[in-house]
């Protein structure tokens, strides 16, 4: 049966955009809560840009990019690797527009920690990255691993930027979103209904972690 | 010798402080807001002064003129604040030897057993009183090796009697390391048990400096501490 196989990938592919947004993600994250620089306004703006622009929008920004002629994609052609139109784009479509997500909640988390914490360690001979990975984030863990389910749900159900990007090819890019749709269209309602139910109960479940995670982290603080 | 040259400015506040100091022990005494803290701040490097320059030793840690100011980390200037700070997502064997630097002194044993905390190691932090942070704040500190121990009136919040159960510890401190130490405090009889020298700081500047008994009775003079 396709739904099985059209979940797995889409499962696959959010937990892999979910993995590769969280070193940028946590930077960016750390950078707006603890950095005091010119243009943290831009970056801040930048990056939650995807959550208010038409997703479909985005998708064509980024097919513009990393199509062969494309900045992006001349570049990663010259590689030998092809983005449009196969999973990768999929998975890029996905970190985007899960990206702005798990900033603002990681941010959160990482202001929530108590700088004295931060200060002790550096007297300790601590530098900031050794700082960063053994004090900040283990005491911002609980909101940086809601942060990465809300950006996860996100991805599951991630349409417009992938639809314009990576296309609904049967096998190789149709994930649950894009094919509900595609069913719809093709007046495959039973078909359609199916994967409806499955995203249903997917997204139930990780929204349910994230909220969990988040609140947990909330009355720690 | 600890050189310190450290103006300051913070809102309407300044803190002007020209002091050398050589003793073991030098305590920094003075009423609340006189600039205590924010002189330990700056000497740790966590706040950086506006001009001036603060040297331990041979090794220039801040020069305004010259363009130097060391980051925290490369400092090696030990900092237990008000509040003992202990990481709470560690036990206390791991807070003691976060600073530790490969192959130096002292022994993890050897501090354990100084401040008395060797029963406490596989602890967890939120089980601690505050006697016992205090005292595991201090070996954290100690155990990265500093070459200048700054001690901020610690457990400031904890009545007198158990606050003065650790200055048997400062005193092992400076009779078995040879660290200097810079301990703020406004009980004077915390300052004539342990120090050597005090500086007396009142709105950010030095008012007096010398032996124990001096400042304590210059004090006393002035009126009731708050």
């Amino acid at each position: 049966m396709d739904a099985w196989r059209i979940t797995w990938f889409t499962v696959a592919a959010a937990a892999l955009a979910t993995l590769v947004m969280l070193p940028p993600g946590l930077a960016i994250a750390w950078l707006l809560a603890r950095g005091r620089f010119r243009g943290r306004v831009l970056i801040e703006t930048l990056v939650s840009l995807p959550l208010v622009m038409p997703p479909v929008a985005t998708g064509l920004v980024l097919l513009t990019l990393f199509a062969p002629r494309g900045p992006a994609g001349r570049l990663l052609g010259a590689a030998g690797i092809e983005v449009v139109f196969t999973w990768k784009a999929v998975v890029l479509a996905m970190a985007v527009m899960g990206l702005p997500l798990l900033v603002r909640t990681a941010r959160g988390g990482i202001e929530q920690v108590d700088r004295r914490f931060e200060e002790a360690a550096a007297t300790l001979g601590a530098a900031p990255l050794r700082v960063f990975l053994t004090i900040t984030l283990p005491l911002a863990r609980p909101a940086i691993v809601g942060g990465a389910m809300l950006a996860f749900a996100r991805a599951l159900g991630e349409f417009g930027a992938t639809v314009m990007i990576a296309g609904s090819i049967p096998g190789a890019t149709r994930t649950l979103a894009v094919g509900i749709y595609s069913y719809a269209e093709t007046g495959r309602d039973a078909d359609a209904a199916v994967l409806v139910a499955i995203s249903a109960g997917i997204a139930f479940v990780a929204l349910l972690s994230a909220n969990w995670l988040t609140s947990r982290s909330g009355a720690r603080a | 010798m600890i050189a310190l040259d450290v103006r300051l400015r913070q809102g309407s506040f300044a803190l002007e402080v020209r002091v050398r100091l050589a003793a073991r022990i030098t305590a920094l005494f003075g009423p609340s807001g006189a600039g205590k803290t924010t002189l330990l701040d700056a000497i740790a490097g966590l706040r950086t002064p506006e001009s001036g320059s603060i040297a331990v030793g041979a090794r220039r840690l801040y020069d305004h003129t010259a363009g130097i100011d060391l980051p925290p980390y490369r400092r090696h200037v030990g900092y237990v604040a008000q509040e003992a700070a202990l990481f709470p997502h560690m036990s206390v064997r791991r807070n003691v030897l976060y600073g530790r630097r490969e192959g130096q002194r002292p022994s993890l044993d050897g501090v354990a057993r100084m401040l008395e905390i060797a029963p406490l190691l596989d602890r967890r932090v939120a089980a601690l009183s505050g006697g016992e942070r205090q005292r595991v704040a201090l070996a954290r500190a100690v155990m990265s090796a500093p070459e200048l121990l700054l001690l901020d009136e610690p457990l400031a919040a904890v009545d007198v009697a158990r606050r003065r159960r650790i200055l048997p510890f400062l005193e092992r401190i400076r009779d078995e390391l040879m660290v200097p130490v810079i301990y703020v405090t406004h009980d004077p009889a915390e300052v004539r048990q342990v120090a050597e020298h005090v500086v007396v700081l009142e709105g950010g500047r030095v008012v007096h400096e010398g032996d124990p008994a001096s400042a304590v009775a210059l004090r006393r003079a002035e009126g009731p501490d708050p």
